[in-house]
């Protein structure tokens, strides 16, 4: 052949030399990618854990509240104004003024106005309600002289839960008392059902998330009852009924759209259409839930497409086939296997909108609201509105009550997750 | 009656109904139902849509609009100076009769034609109150006795039942459309508005944002400037530092889990990395107020550098964590979606793994991958709860990262949080601000589909 006849342009030796030469830099090379890739995912990942650790050392001590013990003497006279033990009566009794006194008789020393001002600021103003709940439920305990646990004010809170780092606000005289009163063993920490079960407050010893978490179950119940049915009905027509046109390309691509579109563009939808045209009241969930429902519907009807698309064809004329109108053909056989994928992206759909902020702070959720919501339509607030608004607070007491709320917050969301997945693994098919 | 029982009782009636449709037909055929054209428990169906539709319809529209068109009514019965007022003293106006209706104080001491128009306003309630369940009654009774009457054996009831559901969804689908509608109309048209005190040109070109309004004559400090240049200057200044750091964090992630990483990794490591997305982002802005922006600040000191405690590098870091999951999601998605033939011919020649991600892979998976970047591009411009808490709110022109700005996301909130009256330039400066927004994001994201769409293509 005439490839003997012609001498290679470059020696193979010279070849295997050139190759050998630069194989070391292309190897270093290669590994020096590797390295890259795993250095990001290593920098993504410890960023993740360092947030997650950050919180929930920040939160943890915010499940615990400090108490203080004192021997109070419930005093019918002063706490049965009327003396006839009834409800209203002991309603009306001066607790605070128990309170007060059981302090200055464990403090005898305290004499001047101020001193004992800065005593009584010890104990929360939180502590004379509680106590007027225990009085009332249980008539028994007047004329008794017994010990209480007493909620602290948070300042004390935060001295006894980090020391002299906390409770920066304590003067000389409160710290010495607060060590009095530790030497004999009359302050420790319990477990905080408060953080459950109260709204929110200007205290910070008194605030809980029950309001704000009342406010997103509302919200969320909204969004669920309309954007469950409305966005598996999308997905049915555009799957299964739509013809193909341009008209449906159209509203495909608008669906695709609506998921990027920032979420703040959605609250100013939901204060020019709700509040400002149909004069819906402000701050109710109601309307945040109409907001979040139209933020979630393009998830929904995305991945409940997908999960109608998932069931094979053959399904459908196998029903088709044996006289099933293609209303019943849907409902009837596609539908139930699609159903699990459709509700995976419901529960997505809704853990995005469970940890949604900004939108409803268009539409007014952000007002300071104490009450607890009890309907649709009562003024109220959301989880994560309510940590926008204590990470806002400058006590140091709302810092780690934000990271504690966040600590819930997530603690739904991987829920929420977790049986999505659940869901996914338990009944998903392959075909 | 609440509003949850009116529901209740309604989804009850249509059970009822659904009961009595079926069992009237049954008993038109002696129980024999091979006798009907169609299945009893579509008759069932038919009569429960006809008596609980139109109430459901009437309901919604009821609750809609009922306060619209009381508070059009209230506003006619006042006397014509009161009518004369502007637009928004006649909102203000329509508020107080509100409060005054329901109880609570109003910002201004009654007179006598607000008394009138306060009991005006109670009547129509009261009547409306009342109405309401006596005409959802009289529809529903209406739509039961109809579907009832108009019962026969030969009755297409499927067929019918058939073409509502179909209807029902069709309506579905299209809400999607109306939502666009609605954003693009509330958005322009209060935009609109706003552009008739503030010409277009100064808004877009104007070097200083200073949304103060002078509420009286003498008020300093009031200069009521509107131009959005360092608004978009530091909007994209912040996504610039976010992109920054997602776009090669995301990348090589991506290229490590498609190329290299075993099924067992790839199966823990993307899922762990998704969960950067499902964050809520009140969330990044708690940390990077707390933790990052301080820690910034700190390096920056100690290097000697004057860096602000809300600066523009501490938001866009965090911001860039978070939109990691967006580039490294979509870009794996098209790694993985080039056919194995280019890598094996690749190989083949003798090139490394390396050289042939970097110089076959990359390329022929580019477009996608440019796709997914002018995704979180739109993420990071439209990002607002990491702004809002980590960023500042002063409008500053400035290409210092180490400096604070403020975003478009950010005005909007600081402009529509708290009480403000509405029609003033400065809310509705927020709905134009709303506008740009939006469109820069749909520019950003018809881009990104078009270019993965037309790269999806070019494999199929």
């Amino acid at each position: 052949m005439s490839k003997k006849k012609n001498k290679p342009l470059v020696k193979r030796r010279a070849i295997r030399e050139a190759v050998l030469h630069g194989l070391a830099r292309r190897r270093r090379r290669d590994r020096l990618l590797r390295l890259a890739g795993i250095g990001a995912i290593v920098l993504g990942l410890s960023f993740l854990a360092v947030m997650l650790v950050s919180l929930v050392s920040l939160g943890k001590s915010a499940f615990w509240q400090t108490h203080i013990r004192l021997e109070l003497t419930l005093d019918p006279a002063r706490l049965d104004p009327q003396g006839n033990g009834s409800q209203a009566s002991l309603a009306a009794g001066d607790y605070a003024g128990v309170i007060k006194q059981a302090l200055r008789a464990r403090f005898p020393e305290v004499r001047k106005r101020r001193e004992k001002r800065e005593l009584y600021r010890l104990v929360s103003s939180g502590a004379a309600w509680a106590l007027r709940d225990q009085v009332v439920a249980d008539p028994e305990l007047l004329g008794q002289r017994r010990a209480f646990w007493l909620l602290a004010d948070d300042e004390v809170d935060q001295w006894f839960k980090h020391g002299e780092a906390g409770g920066v606000r304590l003067s000389e005289r409160q710290r010495h008392w607060l060590e009095s009163l530790r030497a004999e063993g009359a302050i420790d920490t319990f477990f905080n059902w408060a953080f459950f079960r109260n709204g929110d407050s200007r205290e910070p010893e008194l605030a809980g998330i029950r309001g704000a978490l009342a406010g997103s179950f509302y919200a969320l119940l909204v969004t669920l009852a309309l954007s469950l049915p409305l966005g598996v009905a999308a997905a049915i027509y555009l799957e299964e009924f739509a013809p193909r046109n341009r008209w449906t390309d159209f509203v495909e691509v608008n669906i695709n759209n609506l998921a990027a579109v920032p979420s703040i563009v959605f609250g100013l939808l939901g204060l020019a259409v709700f509040l400002n045209f149909l004069d819906l009241p402000r701050s109710a969930p109601l309307v945040g839930g109409l907001v979040l429902t139209l933020m979630t519907l393009p998830t929904i009807i995305i991945t409940g497409r997908a999960a109608l698309k998932a069931v094979p064809p053959s399904i459908r004329e196998a029903a088709l086939g044996i006289g099933a109108s293609r209303m019943q053909t849907v409902f009837h056989h596609v539908l139930p296997q699609a159903l699990p994928g459709m509700l995976t992206g419901t529960i997505i759909g809704m853990a995005q909108a469970l940890g949604e902020t900004a939108p409803l702070l268009m539409i007014g959720m952000v007002a300071f609201i104490v009450d607890v919501p009890q309907g649709f339509t009562d003024p109220a607030t959301v989880l994560p509105v309510q940590i926008y608004l204590w990470a806002d607070s400058p006590e140091r007491a709302f810092m780690e009550r934000t990271a504690a709320a966040i600590l819930v917050l997530l603690l739904f969301l991987v829920l929420m997750n977790l049986v999505a997945i659940l869901l996914r693994r338990r009944f998903e098919k392959r075909w | 009656m609440s509003l949850s029982m009116l529901f209740l009782l309604l989804v009850a009636y249509a059970l009822a109904a659904y009961w009595l449709g079926r069992r009237v037909v049954l008993g038109r055929v002696d129980g024999d139902a091979r006798r009907l054209h169609s299945l009893p428990r579509y008759h069932g169906y038919r009569v429960a849509l006809l008596a609980g539709l139109p109430p459901l319809v009437l309901l919604v529209l009821w609750l809609a609009f009922d306060q619209v068109v009381i508070g059009h009514l209230v506003m006619q019965s006042l006397p014509e100076s009161m009518r004369a007022l502007s637009e928004a003293q006649r909102s203000l106006l329509l508020n107080d009769i509100r409060n005054l209706a329901t109880g609570n104080i109003a910002s201004s001491a009654p007179d006598p034609a607000l008394t009138a128009a306060v009991e005006h306003y109670r009547r129509l309630s009261r009547w409306s109150n009342m109405a309401l369940p006596v005409l959802l009654l009289l529809v529903g009774l209406g739509g039961l006795g109809w579907g009832l009457l108009r019962v026969y054996p030969g009755l297409r009831a499927r067929a019918s039942v058939e073409r509502v559901v179909h209807v029902l969804l069709l309506a579905s689908a299209s809400i999607a459309i109306l939502t666009t509608l609605g954003i693009v109309l509330s958005v322009l048209f209060e935009a609109l508005r706003f552009f008739e005190s503030v010409p277009l040109g100064d808004f877009l070109f104007g070097l200083e944002w200073s949304p103060q309004i002078a509420i009286r004559a003498d008020q300093v400090g009031a200069s009521g400037a509107f131009g959005m240049v360092p608004l978009f200057a530091g909007t994209l200044m912040i996504a610039g530092i976010a992109l920054a750091v997602a776009v090669p964090v995301g990348l090589f992630s991506a290229i490590w889990l498609a190329e290299f990483a075993g099924a067992r990794a790839r199966a823990w490591i993307k899922p762990l990395l998704e969960i950067l997305a499902g964050i809520p982002t009140v969330v990044y802005g708690f940390f990077a107020a707390l933790v990052v922006a301080p820690l910034v600040r700190g390096l920056g000191e100690s290097l000697g550098l004057a860096v602000s405690s809300e600066s523009a590098l501490a938001a866009g870091l965090v911001m860039g964590v978070m939109i990691i999951p967006f580039v490294s999601s979509l870009s794996d998605d098209v790694i993985t979606a080039v056919p194995q033939s280019l890598r094996d011919g690749s190989l083949a020649l003798g090139a490394t793994p390396a050289e042939t991600v970097l110089r076959v892979v990359l390329p022929a998976a580019l477009p996608g991958i440019v796709g997914g970047v002018l995704l979180a591009a739109s993420r990071a411009i439209g990002e607002t709860m990491i702004v809002v808490m980590a960023a500042g709110v002063g409008a500053r022109l400035t290409a210092n990262p180490l400096d604070s700005v403020t975003t478009i996301t950010v005005q909007i909130v600081t402009l529509l949080v708290g009480d403000q009256e509405f029609d003033s330039p400065k809310t509705l400066a927020a709905f134009a601000l709303g506008l740009v927004l939006f469109l820069a994001t749909l520019l950003l994201n018809v881009l990104a589909l078009y270019v993965v769409r037309r790269y999806r293509e070019a494999y199929e």
